[in-house]
């Protein structure tokens, strides 16, 4: 098993992280590491991109290259990036208020388009960087500074919305089951097409009952299906808490016409003579 | 290539270097393909023109105009007034009829079942004959009325059956032969109406017929520029006046191993570019105002990242939606100064519908070896005039992007500081070049950082590789000698341009390059300068303001500005000129 040329730690850099102790996102960071090894891609040849979050701090604590763009549009400049590189292995990193509230429209359309690329989302509820505000993904009625006594909006839910969207794998993990974690990360690389994993990932700070999780999580008690219809009626009712891959679909990846040799341009030219 | 015959009127008339006419119908009417027929029939007569569109806000069936001039020289504006105008049917012409002067000795065609001349035009006094369209063409099966004013506007100019035909065919010929022969008899009726005619505006023979000319619209030309700069990835969202530049792009980059994709917005589009630009691929996308204003966030992160990218802004009335179709050239402050932060980057205009080319070509080279976002101000009134030009010049631009080479060492910085400003970038794939690209204040490695002599110094850096770069001779275009200046810039040149032409001891002056300023140049331009003309199309006349932020202009300057959608034309500039006091 460890005939790999890479180990999780060749793709780790030397940068600590800001997050705070207790975080989730420090054993999704391990995940990662460890998935890329099993994947044993030279980190070279891999980038991880983000937007503007907690979550998104993680390309820095790789060592492959990576983008930390702006809020909300990293799967925009994933897409860019993997469509004129499709040689790069392409995984892009967001949270809740990133990915599904700034970056919602894109989320919808990188499903549909099922680029070739895996989209992590480490969903704790909660804006972190800002301090403790409600994202999509947080309950009703919980209360903060800038919604007192709740939003008393419906919950965003994620996996619904990227199935509907055409995403052509769709699982959920949590973040302190670095073993399946790691295992799904694996299988949503390797899966072609736009692969989303939401991964539940407690904020301890802003959301200390987010501790609770540890318990609650379950893994799913049904085999994952390719059924679109039958994934969406087991997402729409289960708690929420359950794990493991729930749909992996057959939808042909987007296909860039890009060409490894370069054309000539003059040939351009005879369309506007006279 | 054809040569021109003489006009089929029966009184000689001495012929003219320019000719301008309006085709007015409604949208459907076939008004646009018949003013393209013409100018591309013209075309191979080795002459040179323009045609512009003038059309309604529906998508079809609303008010549409081709306006056309054709010239024995490079002529990339519309003349003062018009020639000939000739009507398939007056339908909403009321609402630009008055923006279509009809020169003094000028005609007009009309059918009288077309309904009444509108009484705007009828009270000039201009002559108006009667034309028979749609008796004439309803004689021909499959005859159609804007066939047969081709006939009637090709008679009058003097432009050859034999160059329409070449044209027709092309176009129709895979329709069948009955249809080119409906064309041809529509046409000839028309040229026979125009020999019956009082009136003739014979074109002088081309004065040079240098190769084949170019029919290209300046949305066309900036898409092919680019390519020629090295762009391969464009990322799309449709918005007038802009999409043809996207459109010309789609199939043009699949053809030489390039790749476009169409995004869900502005947002995205530009944030792909920058994403493709990060992995080595020369990227760009096209918008117009609104969409660039979406832009303006990602553009800062290019920026601060240093990643090469190209937006070409084709710009419309704005603000806010304003009007989608008509040109304005207001959106030079936000291309300058749009961004959050001190961010240094590139603004640079086509002056030309042929220069289009050129300065996207420069736009990429720039944007490549100075890592930097580059915005090309193109407008309404140069994308969307398709014009009869020479073929433009080759040009090289040798340099390119700077990149790191693989290296076991582990020591590479991204934003390592250099002589130039430039530091060398790793793309994707490179061993040993893995770095994190970040729009946060960061060190030489890329690491974020919050430290004042991080900020300072990455600022310094980024302002260097700038305003140390050199710009050569590209700044801008001067021609003639004398005290008094009309200064310009963009689309507006070839209007002044126009203007200048007869005049002597005038000077133009007009900016290719807007940012970085190009002040000694500039200075340099108008030194000795006394009375100086500043001509934009803005409304609160934000060229000026922006030159004189930048310098100071010990002579008298007056100002000609307007908003959209009516253009200045050189009638306007030379009347100002002509009499500086009433300015």
């Amino acid at each position: 098993m460890n005939a790999n040329a890479f180990k999780a730690k060749d793709y780790k850099s030397d940068i600590a992280p800001i997050w705070c102790p207790g975080c989730g996102d420090y054993h999704v960071l391990m995940s990662i590491t460890k998935a890329m090894a099993e994947l044993n891609r030279d980190p070279k040849d891999m980038a991880v991109i983000s937007g503007i979050g907690c979550s998104s701090r993680i390309p820095a604590y790789t060592n492959c290259y990576g983008f930390h763009g702006v809020h909300g549009r990293s799967l925009a400049l994933a897409a860019g990036l993997k469509v004129s590189r499709p040689d790069l292995t392409v995984m892009v990193m967001s949270g809740d208020g990133d990915g599904f509230s700034i970056g919602g429209n894109h989320f919808l359309h990188a499903c549909r388009r099922n680029i070739d690329m895996t989209y992590i989302v480490m969903d704790n509820r909660v804006y972190g960087m800002t301090k403790g505000q409600p994202s999509p993904t947080t309950e009703p009625d919980w209360d903060s500074a800038l919604s007192p006594g709740g939003t008393g909006l419906s919950p965003f839910h994620p996996l619904v919305i990227a199935l509907a969207s055409g995403a052509n794998f769709v699982a959920r993990e949590f973040s302190g089951d670095i073993k399946n974690s790691t295992k799904t990360i694996v299988e949503a690389v390797n899966h072609p097409g736009f692969s989303f994993v939401e991964i539940l990932s407690p904020c301890v700070t802003f959301r200390p009952d987010e501790r609770e999780w540890k318990g609650a999580v379950h893994r799913a008690s049904v085999e994952e299906t390719d059924d679109p219809a039958r994934a969406a009626r087991r997402i729409m009712t289960d708690d929420g808490m359950n794990t493991g891959i729930l749909y992996r679909g057959h939808r042909k990846p987007y296909a860039a016409h890009v060409k490894d040799e370069i054309g000539d341009a003059s040939a351009l030219e005879a369309k506007f003579e006279v | 290539m054809t040569e021109p015959q003489a006009p089929s009127g029966s009184v000689s008339f001495a012929p003219s270097e320019s000719v301008s006419f309006a085709i007015v119908g409604t949208g459907g009417a076939g008004a646009i393909t018949a003013g393209s027929l013409l100018l591309e029939a013209a075309g191979k007569c080795g002459w040179y023109g323009v045609l512009n569109r003038s059309v309604g806000p529906q998508i079809r069936g609303g008010e549409a105009a081709a306006l056309v001039r054709l010239a024995t020289h490079p002529a990339e504006c519309m003349s003062k007034d018009f020639d000939v105008l000739i009507a398939i049917d007056w339908k909403g012409a009321d609402r630009f009829i008055g923006n279509m002067p009809v020169a003094s000795d000028g005609l007009v065609f009309a059918d009288p079942k077309a309904g009444a001349v509108p009484a705007l035009l009828a009270e000039t006094g201009v002559d108006i004959e009667s034309c028979a369209l749609k008796d004439l063409a309803s004689a021909i099966e499959g005859g159609r009325e804007n066939m047969v004013a081709v006939g009637i506007i090709a008679g009058l100019i003097g432009l050859p059956m034999e160059a329409l035909m070449e044209v027709v065919t092309a176009k129709l010929g895979k329709k069948g032969e009955a249809v080119v022969a409906a064309s041809r008899a529509s046409i000839e009726a028309g040229m026979s109406e125009a020999a019956r005619s009082t009136h003739a505006y014979p074109l002088a023979p081309a004065s040079e017929k240098t190769g084949k000319r170019w029919l290209i619209t300046g949305n066309e030309a900036v898409g092919l520029g680019a390519i020629r700069g090295g762009i391969r990835f464009a990322a799309a969202y449709p918005i007038t006046p802009a999409t043809e530049v996207l459109e010309y792009l789609a199939p043009s980059l699949a053809k030489i191993g390039g790749s476009l994709v169409q995004a869900e917005d502005e947002l995205a589009s530009i944030n792909m570019a920058i994403g493709a630009s990060f992995g080595g691929r020369p990227s760009i996308t096209a918008t117009s105002g609104p969409g660039l204003a979406l832009m303006m966030e990602a553009l800062g992160l290019a920026v601060a990242a240093e990643v090469p990218v190209v937006v070409i802004d084709v710009m419309r009335c704005g603000p806010s939606t304003g009007i989608a179709t008509k040109s304005e050239q207001s959106d030079l402050n936000i291309a300058v100064y749009g961004f959050h932060g001190d961010a240094p980057h590139v603004v640079i205009a086509p002056t030309s519908v042929a220069d289009c080319l050129f300065t996207a070509q420069w736009a990429v080279h720039m944007a490549e070896v100075m890592q930097t976002p580059v915005i090309v101000l193109s407008d309404q009134s140069l994308g969307q005039a398709r014009v009869l030009i020479e073929r433009p010049a080759d040009v090289a631009f040798l340099a390119g992007r700077k990149t790191a080479d693989a290296s076991d060492a582990q020591t590479y910085e991204r934003y390592a500081m250099t002589a130039d400003g430039v530091s060398p970038m790793a793309i994707p794939g490179t061993r040993g070049g893995q770095y994190t690209a970040d729009g946060l204040t960061h060190n030489l490695r890329g690491t974020p950082s919050g430290l004042a002599s991080d900020q300072k110094s990455q600022m310094d850096k980024r302002r260097a590789k700038i305003e140390g770069f050199d710009y050569g001779n590209h700044w801008g275009v001067v021609e003639g000698e004398g005290d008094t200046v009309v200064l310009t810039w963009g689309s507006l040149t070839g209007t002044a341009r126009e203007a200048l032409r007869g005049l002597t001891d005038i000077k133009l002056v007009a900016l290719r390059q807007i940012s970085p300023f190009p002040g000694a140049a500039l200075a340099a331009a108008l030194a000795g300068a006394k009375r100086v003309l500043v001509v934009e199309q803005t409304h609160s006349g934000q060229f000026l303001r922006y030159i004189r932020a930048h310098m100071d202009l010990p002579f008298e300057v007056k100002q000609l500005n307007r908003e959209g959608p009516n253009l200045i034309g050189p009638d306007e500039i030379a009347a100002r000129i002509m009499d500086w006091s009433a300015s």
